[in-house]
């Protein structure tokens, strides 16, 4: 078996001369046996943006952030990392990462966890403290400092993992389902901190398959399904289109059913979401579930969310 | 510090604060504390006219005693390396422990290393902190030492290493519970083709005795064992052991000859390449 590539010579992405990019990634395939990890995914995350990589469980994310940092090997294809060749230890030195499966020495403190990550950053020794303490604060865990990780729960523990990643002011920082053990609280939270590192310039790369998560926080995101990115650009390239929500009764499934001419239903009994359709098309729609003998009580057109476009896209891909 | 000792030094951190260091204190001071009082007994035998037993023979007796418990000394002391060791790069692979630290500039290489040095300096100083222990509480309850205690120590030290360096190999492909059991069961069977080998040698049978050859050199445990043996027995014993020729090389509790150099110029080479196999099998291990 090939081993991973851990060199430290640069090589600069061919697209380095205008303004680096944070990520990029040109045909990068990942097969295990017969299954398709990820299937050439070809991407780039401009520097100092929030990019937001969506998709159903097991669409091929985790993957997918797995072989930018060099811990799975391309079966083809190459990729970049801050303008240095995947695997490159140098360009980790600038990447902060938060797995999804995040685990920390339950044997040390809060503090120490970080004080490890610091070291083999490597940060200079004589800014460990203030780092330490300023990531304690960001992540809300000043008051566990102290304590043993052994002690925390699973919501703390990925407080303390974000709190890791943030180490050293990174340039990429790589979240990989952040919010998966928070709160209501800690979601705003974590939301709060990505805007601050945008705020700073440093590129995020956001794991998530909470839409909302993304659609306020990201600039620009790529939705994969199956192995394969199926649509990606920049929020308003994205959902520019309008849904349209009607709640009518009298409806039978088979009257629904000749509704499909207007695009994808989400039907929700007497509330019916059409997730991508022409404003233009609203009388028409109305008139159709009228002469249906449908009873409409209330149409509201609205601009298209990220899970309308998200739930479209993945029934375009279903056919 | 570099990543390597950074690792390291984690290692030893996890031993103490799991307080894993705290148990082997206690249990080798209650140990140590029973054998001295074991031992002691030993200078109040008499014999049948009520007479006390002469130095030699108490001399020859301890040397004895201490072989076998020096054997089960080493034994847990390599089984419980293999233990450790067996958990401890998959364990942090399959718990994600390992995730972030390998997003740092950190080569696997060192990876590995540092868990090797790690635990193999703890290996190291709990046999020459228990063993001194024991030899000291030996020489206290009988006046015994055996002829060569410094390499009594190091032979037990190496042979806790071999286990700890077979447990890691494992480790970087197979979960803990199997890397921990294939290198204990390899450890039995080094030993019963030592024996093997002891006894071909006894009965001047060349595929037999060549068992044993083999076995030295695919897990050297049993072999370096043989040098403990060797490093304890009294002068008096190897020469009558050797005036009984072959026959005399037939126990896997008694050693003629000390280990050869080439056997022990081996050993280092055997630990290079084991290490570089665990850092070949580690890189190329996708996570």
């Amino acid at each position: 078996m090939a081993e991973l590539a851990e060199t430290t010579t640069a090589v600069a992405s061919p697209h380095a001369a205008a303004g680096t990019p944070a990520v990029k990634t040109v045909e990068l395939t990942k097969t295990f046996g017969r299954t398709v990890g990820l299937a050439g995914l070809t991407m780039t995350v401009p520097s100092g943006e929030v990019f937001g990589f969506l998709g159903p469980n097991g669409a091929g994310k985790t993957t997918a952030v797995k072989l930018l940092l060099g811990l799975l090997k391309p079966t083809s294809g190459q990729g970049w990392l801050l303008g240095r060749r995947l695997g490159d230890l140098g360009a980790r030195r600038r990447i902060g990462y938060l797995p999804e499966l995040f685990r920390y020495q339950a044997w040390l403190t809060a503090a120490e966890v970080l004080a490890l990550h610091c070291q083999l950053a490597p940060l200079p020794r004589s800014s460990w403290k203030d780092e330490i303490r300023t990531v304690l604060e960001t992540v809300g865990l000043s008051q566990r400092a102290g304590d043993r990780v052994g002690t925390f729960s699973k919501g703390m523990q990925q407080r303390l993992g974000l709190g890791a990643a943030l180490l050293g002011e990174p340039d990429l920082v790589f979240l990989d389902e952040p919010t998966s053990a928070l709160d209501p609280v800690g979601r705003h939270d974590v939301r709060e901190i990505i805007r601050g590192l945008a705020a700073r310039g440093t590129a995020v790369f956001l794991n998530s398959h909470l839409l909302s998560e993304v659609e306020q926080v990201c600039d620009r995101v790529a939705v994969v399904d199956h192995g394969r990115v199926i649509a990606q650009g920049t929020m308003d390239e994205l959902l520019g289109g309008t849904a349209v929500r009607v709640r009518a009764t009298g409806l039978a499934q088979a009257d629904k059913n000749k509704l499909a001419s207007f695009g994808r239903i989400d039907d929700e009994g007497d509330q019916l979401t059409f997730t991508s359709l022409d404003a233009e098309r609203v009388p028409e729609l109305v008139a159709m579930i009228v002469s249906l003998g449908g009873r409409v009580y209330e149409v509201a057109p609205r601009h298209q969310t990220l899970e309308d476009r998200f739930l479209q896209l993945l029934e375009d891909e279903e056919r | 510090m570099p990543p390597f000792l950074v690792i390291a030094r984690l290692t030893i951190q996890e031993a103490s604060r799991r307080r894993l260091l705290l148990a082997l204190l206690i249990l080798t001071l209650v140990v140590v504390g029973f054998s001295a009082w074991g031992f002691n007994k030993i200078t109040t035998l008499t014999r049948s006219n009520g007479e006390p037993l002469p130095p030699d023979q108490i001399a020859l007796l301890t040397s004895q005693l201490l072989i076998v418990i020096t054997f089960m000394f080493s034994g847990v002391l390599a089984l419980s390396a293999a233990v450790v060791a067996g958990p401890l790069i998959s364990s942090e692979v399959e718990s994600g422990l390992l995730l972030s630290i390998l997003a740092r500039p950190v080569r696997r290489s060192e990876i590995v290393i540092g868990k090797w040095l790690g635990l193999a300096a703890l290996v190291a100083l709990y046999a020459a902190f228990a063993g001194t222990l024991e030899l000291g509480a030996v020489d206290w309850a009988t006046g015994y030492l055996p002829p060569h205690p410094v390499e009594l120590l190091a032979f037990v030290a190496a042979e806790g290493l071999v286990l700890l360096s077979v447990g890691l190999v494992l480790s970087t492909r197979l979960s803990g519970i199997t890397a921990g059991v294939i290198a204990l069961v390899s450890w039995l069977i080094a030993w019963i083709a030592g024996v093997v080998g002891d006894i071909g040698a006894g009965l001047e049978n060349q595929a037999l005795a060549n068992v044993g050859v083999v076995s030295h050199l695919v897990l050297p445990s049993d072999g370096l064992w043989r040098g403990a043996i060797y490093a304890m027995e009294p002068d008096t014993l190897i020469a009558a052991m050797r005036a009984l020729g072959t026959a005399g090389r037939a126990n896997p509790f008694a050693a003629t000859d000390p280990p050869p150099v080439e056997f022990l110029g081996w050993v280092v080479v055997w630990f290079a390449l084991v290490l570089a196999l665990s850092v070949w099998s580690f890189r190329s291990r996708e996570i």
